[in-house]
């Protein structure tokens, strides 16, 4: 176990839908780890699809520079539709 | 033979039960072929969507005219990458794409052909443009190939904004100066038909819309969506009080739609084959851009190379 890799599982729980993630396992190799997973995280038929990759691979935001780091989102509220005012009789936009 | 046969029929009757289909699961070599096709156009014509709106970013007649017009280029750079990564779940790669957009192989919409040549033509950019966009893409939300599908979804909500502000700058252009509201008539008028343009030949010129409507590929026709848009947008002219440059436009009260006059077919096909007025313009600024680039990419690469040493 000490020297087997740490794997993320990401489930499609439906046809069409994205996978998601739901959470990671140990496994010998990428084989083992599809196996796991369907058996420690879709046993009441949660998907129809796993994804599995090394947790080594995957590269995160730092948390410590959260709120700097989403910073420039913060101030642009003209990106929402609700910004502009237009007449009520306007439909279909 | 049978095999092929039998694997059509099952994929078939999976798309009829309408069932997503995903980039693992099997699929016929010319369901890929079209979806390549129609993403990669897709994605091509977000990309040099950007030019004419572009070309007013630093003309804007104020700071937030700007950094509205700004975030809405920025979203449509964000709907290329989207779609680029769609079409490459079919195992197509990124620099084939933009291979073929540089060459002329692969097409784009031709509206971006058009010149954006006042402040009003942000307006009807985004009224109409983004407006007959939306219209297509709410229709693709629900087409069969799934990553297609899910980019849709997204690009549906980040584009509802884009269509407001448009309309926004022609309001308050028709509210203002008898000139201001002469600039909005003026873009309505060179805006109009290219608009309707977008939608594509009409039904009977166009012999792939079958294929592509048994497969859910297409979820309506040319002639559908084009007829929805006239709908949908001739009460909104009539709001801002300015005239859709069409006299055979008229309510059928009898088939609860819009009658409107024939497309300029000649012109369409004319832009499309590459002599649009700005054709030439559109793909020389998106070569340029690219090759202008690469000291970046290489960059990029070097500096890349350099920090993996350091950890190794
Ligand atoms: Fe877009
Ligand atoms: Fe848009």
């Amino acid at each position: 176990m000490k020297n087997w890799p740490l794997y993320e599982v990401f489930i499609r729980s439906k046809n069409g839908l994205d996978h998601k993630h739901v959470g990671s396992l140990h496994a010998s190799d990428p084989q083992m780890a599809i196996e796991n997973a369907r058996d420690v995280y879709s046993r009441r038929m949660e998907g129809v699809s796993i994804w599995v990759v090394e947790s080594i691979h995957i590269t995160a935001s730092d948390p410590k520079e959260t709120s700097a780091f989403f910073e420039p989102a913060e101030d642009k509220v003209y990106r929402h539709p609700t910004f502009y005012n237009l007449p009520d009789e306007l439909e279909h936009m | 033979m049978m095999d092929r046969e039998l694997k059509n029929l099952e994929f078939q009757s999976r798309i009829d039960r309408d069932e997503k289909i995903e980039a693992k699961d099997w699929m016929p070599e010319e369901y890929r072929k079209t979806l390549i096709r129609q993403i990669g156009q897709h994605a091509h014509s977000e990309i040099v969507g950007m030019l004419p709106e572009g070309n007013w970013i630093t003309r804007a007649p104020s700071l937030r005219r700007k950094a509205i017009l700004l975030s809405k280029v920025q979203d449509e750079a964000g709907h290329g990458l989207y779609l680029y990564s769609a079409a490459e779940t079919l195992g197509i790669e990124r620099d084939t794409m933009i291979e073929e957009l540089h060459s002329g192989k692969a097409k784009y919409s031709s509206i971006f052909n058009y010149p954006t040549i006042s402040w009003a033509d942000m307006g009807a950019i985004g009224w109409l443009v983004d407006g007959a966009a939306i219209v297509n893409q709410v229709a693709l939300c629900r087409t069969s190939y799934g990553p297609y599908s899910r980019s849709m979804v997204k690009i549906c909500k980040e584009e509802s904004f884009h269509q407001r502000q448009g309309f926004e700058i022609m309001l308050q252009l028709c509210k203002g100066s008898s000139e201001q509201k002469a600039m909005a008539q003026d873009a309505l008028n060179r805006w109009w038909w290219p608009s309707l343009m977008m939608f594509g030949p009409s039904d009977k010129d166009s012999p792939n819309t079958a294929q592509s409507m048994a497969w859910r590929v297409k979820r309506f026709t040319n002639d559908e969506l084009r007829q929805k848009f006239v709908d949908m947008t001739v009460p909104q002219a009539e709001i801002l009080g300015i005239t859709i440059p069409d006299e055979k436009l008229k309510w059928n009260d009898e088939k609860g739609q819009y009658d409107f006059g024939e497309i300029n077919w000649e012109e369409f096909y004319s832009v499309v084959k590459g002599n649009g007025p700005c054709n030439k313009q559109r793909i020389h600024a998106r070569k340029k851009a690219h090759e202008e680039g690469q000291w970046v990419r290489d960059a990029a690469l070097a500096h890349a190379e350099k920090r993996s040493k350091k950890i190794a």
